[in-house]
């Protein structure tokens, strides 16, 4: 393989990394929220989340693109207080393939959530356990086996986006070209052989990430 | 130890709870057809469920006033709670669900260690294993360990022997009133079995639809008859 076909690989598993682990904290808790309590714009912040899922991604991408973009609302407060860009950048790319999989990730959390029995945490409560060691020691391990699966669907999303990535990063080879990208790309200038090279890593890194998530679930069975 | 409720109410789907009682007994009853309110009371006692109105108060410590929007959650009480299935941790072994809610600063009777309270309920054996693997019996043996070992104030079960079958039913009886004797630890016992409440308990009171039907001593409430060997006896006629 090229130098600059390891670049893309190395750079399209830790953005899917990077966004899935960014997640993380934002699904579990919307999840839980979503799971055990009752509040006020539950329903429209459900329809929100799952917007990314059933929306076009470029659409999507075009949505990010205008409230990210220098001028946009948070374009504007990231780049005069971090001084983040997004457009066309890494950042963009993270982004892009953390909204697109937020909602797989929330829902998948939401829905290990439901099924922890809550006269468990009940009990834990009164045992002398305060809401955070409840949650820590009771709600999340039961939760983790359809967690930890939700975040493995998560992180293949992340590895396979392309359209919200490429209305908010564009092509940019050493910059914000991914696996999916460059696949496209190669293919429009007729390099079909290195195309197919970076289809044998995609299969490759999907094919290890769906394993470790089975072997992950069989191993919490026993 | 007591434990007063004064113009407890609740509203729930087909009726309202509402009660008004001082539970002093040692091992106190509540007995009721299923659907009666008694879980939810249990649950308001311990701090699970909030009353619409009313106030209880545990030892003279108020826990639960409506009126004041006063509500100690359920993990400052002191109160142990053993629900119906015993809600073992599935993912914890016997010995980690046992010692969940042991707090070695917490001030607790003399006896109420570990290892005298696995050898109590013949448990010790057990420690090691998974839930998934136990008996039911073995179940609510660890479920009261558990609860037990987290010393508390006043220990609530839910109809701990319901669903078990009648042999086991009186395998566990003598666990039960072992705890209580050796433990000294009030207890309020929800049941629909009249045989259990005779063998345990010194107070009865009885709930229907909610309300406060009748209370008192378990030979005046109940008398002797085939199955189940004891029966609500009929009001006197006064």
């Amino acid at each position: 393989m090229t130098a600059e076909a390891w670049q893309v690989t190395w750079f399209t598993i830790g953005v899917a990394s990077l966004s899935t682990l960014l997640n993380l904290p934002a699904a579990l808790a919307l999840g839980w929220l979503l799971a055990r309590r009752e509040w006020r714009g539950k329903s429209l912040v459900e329809t929100l989340v799952a917007l990314p899922l059933v929306m076009p991604p470029v659409a999507t991408g075009l949505l990010l693109l205008k409230l990210l973009g220098r001028h946009g609302p948070f374009g504007a407060w990231f780049a005069a207080h971090p001084g983040w860009e997004f457009v066309f950048t890494w950042r963009g790319v993270v982004l892009a393939t953390a909204v697109m999989s937020f909602p797989l990730l929330a829902r998948a959390a939401r829905v290990a959530f439901e099924g922890v029995n809550p006269r468990l945490e009940q009990v834990a409560r009164t045992l002398g356990a305060g809401p955070v060691r409840v949650f820590c020691s009771i709600t999340l391990p039961l939760a983790a086996r359809g967690i930890i699966a939700g975040a493995v669907l998560a992180f293949a999303r992340a590895l396979g986006e392309f359209g919200a990535t490429i209305m908010v990063a564009g092509y940019i080879p050493g910059q914000t070209a991914t696996l999916a990208l460059s696949i496209y790309h190669l293919v429009q200038l007729n390099r079909d052989g290195e195309a197919l090279q970076l289809l044998a890593v995609a299969v490759g890194i999907a094919f290890a990430a769906v394993w470790f998530g089975e072997w992950f679930l069989r191993r919490r069975r026993t | 130890m007591s434990v007063e409720l004064s113009g407890l109410r609740l509203p729930l789907a087909h009726f309202t709870l509402e009660i008004d009682a001082v539970l002093e007994a040692r091992m106190t009853a509540v007995f009721g057809a299923s659907g009666s309110g008694k879980t939810s009371l249990l649950e308001i006692i311990a701090g699970l469920r909030r009353p619409a109105a009313g106030t209880v108060r545990v030892d003279g410590q108020v826990v639960a006033d409506a009126s004041q929007h006063l509500f100690l959650p359920p993990e400052q009480r002191a109160i142990g709670y053993v629900p119906q299935d015993g809600a073992l941790f599935p993912h914890l072994s016997v010995r980690a669900n046992l010692l969940y809610g042991w707090n070695p600063a917490a001030p607790r009777p003399a006896g109420l260690t570990f290892e005298h309270v696995t050898e109590v309920l013949e448990i010790a054996p057990l420690a090691e294993r998974a839930p998934a693997t136990l008996s039911a019996g073995e179940k609510q043996r660890v479920a009261l360990g558990r609860a037990l070992l987290a010393a508390p104030r006043l220990l609530l079960l839910d109809e701990p022997l319901a669903g078990l079958d009648l042999p086991l039913r009186e395998r566990l009886l003598p666990y039960l009133l072992r705890v209580r004797d050796e433990f000294a630890l009030p207890m309020i016992y929800v049941t629909h079995s009249p045989d259990e409440v005779i063998a345990l308990c010194a107070d009865v009171l009885v709930l229907e639809q909610g309300g406060l039907a009748r209370r008192g001593k378990p030979a005046d409430l109940f008398s002797p008859s085939a199955t189940p060997r004891y029966e609500l006896r009929p009001p006197p006629t006064s």
